[in-house]
């Protein structure tokens, strides 16, 4: 993809970023801030991208600590979030449907 | 060339990842938000493979992709709730390296012939390296593997300036002329700007600096997805970037400190937790709706009548805001301090008058071993009485008084009229603490709005 087409992605992607979080409590910035630091943990692509096309035992070790630490921050985000979450469980689910479910 | 369903399935990814980001500014929507999020990821990670894109070194891609997963799942699952934010410090940080490795490893492999593709490699190095010492430094100061006050070195100021120079002269540099060794240089550089920048930062602050930092490795990421052709990482990047920088904002508002006294008061020696006594010490103030959240997804949840009840005649609200937590399954006490208020028995009278229960008044000796098991402790127009300094401070009037000892619970709210001090005219530390927050306003005006916003949740 050209050079424009990404940099159009990128500014619109600013926005969007900024939108999203326009209207949150303040005792939800810690888990958002947690499931911001999660996503971006998506650099494991990269990482795998990366060690798939490298050549040299150089690039192939630090692939493998890219791809290492990407797994790390991806997963580990994820999970410690959700446990930050578990407090905002409903506590009475009575007549309320069941939006969790067994995942 | 990447095939279009690859393209495709990516799109739906950054989509989830956006879902992700909108649900969890909702409490109502915030779990399953985050459970979009990180089907998203899977998403992408598992097309990746099976895309037919080659990979080699296909066995240690997988291993490392294993490996680093349980890692991730395995701390993330065995760490106490107290010690999640240096967690995800240390995530974040892991992340701005793993973006800082991916640029070096790609100009490694392609070398630096567009200066476009050239300088985005320069910035994800910068600041993925900045992201990642910075947060390690950051884990410690949590961990309290090293002291949580801010460190001060000796003509830091210039030595991190001369750093910064450094660095921008080397990323202009290695843009104009592309070497390896350089490249070294500048992610040592960083590494190094990444310390200094983060050291002088003084306890209080250090969850504004982790949010900082996030938004660091956010963009980090996204550059290396300009230098790698990837949308998916720039769009997520680009995302994390973006709301980290406002949600980093929010927090610093929330704390009642601009982010430039956050980052660079320590060079002046004015952080939080540098100062012990002042009028001007940094709260953290909430809305009515931040409150409603607190108490309504609370377990447990006990209220603190004072003096400012009785001034503003709120005692009938207040036994409404009650019932409401009571009929959403929360453990509802209030804790009855035989001197709050002006006589002896101020807050039984005035709550009777309110016809509270009498069994849900419990009074101090009955309520105060229970504060420590209390996730919320919501204290209206009390002071005095819940000063922890009748217990530390021998030269306090209040010195030796029995208090209620609201510290102990999880999280305490106080509803004030202002910052003036209690009755007896001493600061109250709680006030200070992180885990306090404070809404200002008339008691009746506040409960109010706060039992509003309870019955939208």
């Amino acid at each position: 993809m050209d050079g424009v087409a990404l940099l159009t992605i990128f500014i619109l992607s600013i926005f969007v970023g900024f939108e999203v979080v326009s209207k949150v409590s303040t005792v939800l910035h810690t888990p958002l801030m947690s499931g911001a630091n999660a996503i971006h943990g998506i650099v494991l692509i990269g990482g795998i991208t990366v060690t798939g096309s490298a050549t040299s035992p150089i690039e192939i070790t630090l692939g493998v600590i890219a791809t290492l630490l990407g797994a790390i921050n991806l997963v580990g985000g994820f999970v410690v979030t959700d446990r930050m979450l578990e407090m905002f469980k409903p506590k009475k689910p009575v007549a309320r449907s069941d939006d969790g479910g067994a995942a | 060339m990447t095939p279009t369903w690859v393209q495709l399935a990516n799109l739906v990814a950054a989509v989830l990842f956006i879902f992700a980001l909108k649900g969890l500014s909702s409490p109502k929507s915030a779990r399953n938000g985050n459970l979009l999020g990180a089907a998203g990821a899977l998403l992408a990670t598992v097309v990746l493979f099976i895309s037919g894109i080659p990979l080699a070194n296909i066995l240690f891609i997988l291993a490392a992709v294993l490996i680093g997963s349980a890692i991730g799942w395995i701390s993330a699952r065995k760490v106490q709730m107290t010690q999640m934010p240096q967690l995800v410090a240390l995530f974040n940080g892991v992340g701005g390296g793993a973006a800082a490795l991916v640029a070096v490893i790609e100009y490694l492999e392609v070398g630096g012939e567009n200066k476009i593709t050239l300088a985005a490699t320069v910035f994800t190095v910068v600041i993925g390296s900045v992201s990642f010492s910075g947060s390690i430094i950051t884990f410690m100061k949590l961990q309290e593997l090293m002291t949580s006050r801010p460190v001060i070195i000796p003509a830091g100021k210039w030595v991190t300036m001369l750093v910064a120079a450094l660095t921008v002269i080397g990323a202009v540099w290695l843009v104009i002329s592309p070497q390896v060794w350089l490249l070294v240089a500048l992610l040592v550089l960083s590494l190094i700007f990444g310390m200094l920048f983060v050291l002088p930062v003084g306890g209080a602050d250090v969850p504004i600096v982790i949010s900082l930092l996030n938004a660091f490795t956010g963009l980090s990421v996204a550059a290396s997805g300009y230098v790698l052709g990837n949308v998916l990482l720039i769009i997520a990047g680009t995302l994390v970037g973006a709301s980290g920088t406002l949600l980093t904002k929010e927090m610093a508002k929330a704390m009642g400190r601009p982010i430039t006294s956050t980052l660079f008061g320590a060079f002046n020696g004015t952080t939080a937790g540098n100062t012990s006594t002042g009028g001007d010490r940094p709260v953290r103030s909430g809305g009515p709706n931040d409150v409603a959240i607190m108490l309504g997804f609370a377990n447990k949840v006990i209220l603190v009548p004072g003096y400012g009840l009785a001034v503003a005649q709120a005692q009938g609200t207040l036994r409404e805001l009650a019932d409401l937590l009571t009929a959403r399954g929360v453990e509802v006490d209030y804790a009855i301090h035989p001197v709050a208020g002006r006589m002896p028995g101020h807050m039984n009278v005035l709550l009777a008058e309110a016809s509270v229960p009498y069994e849900q008044l419990k009074e101090m000796d009955e309520i105060n071993p229970e504060f420590a098991s209390t996730d919320v402790v919501l204290v209206v127009g009390a002071n005095d009485v819940v000063n922890p300094a009748a217990r530390t401070d021998k030269s306090a009037p209040i010195y030796g008084m029995p208090i209620l000892n609201v510290d102990q619970a999880h999280q305490v709210v106080f509803l004030k009229r202002s910052m003036r001090p209690g009755f007896a005219g001493i600061e109250n530390e709680i006030l200070y603490d992180q885990k306090t927050m404070l809404l200002f306003g008339d008691a009746k005006d506040s409960l109010n709005k706060i039992v509003s916003a309870l019955k939208n949740l």
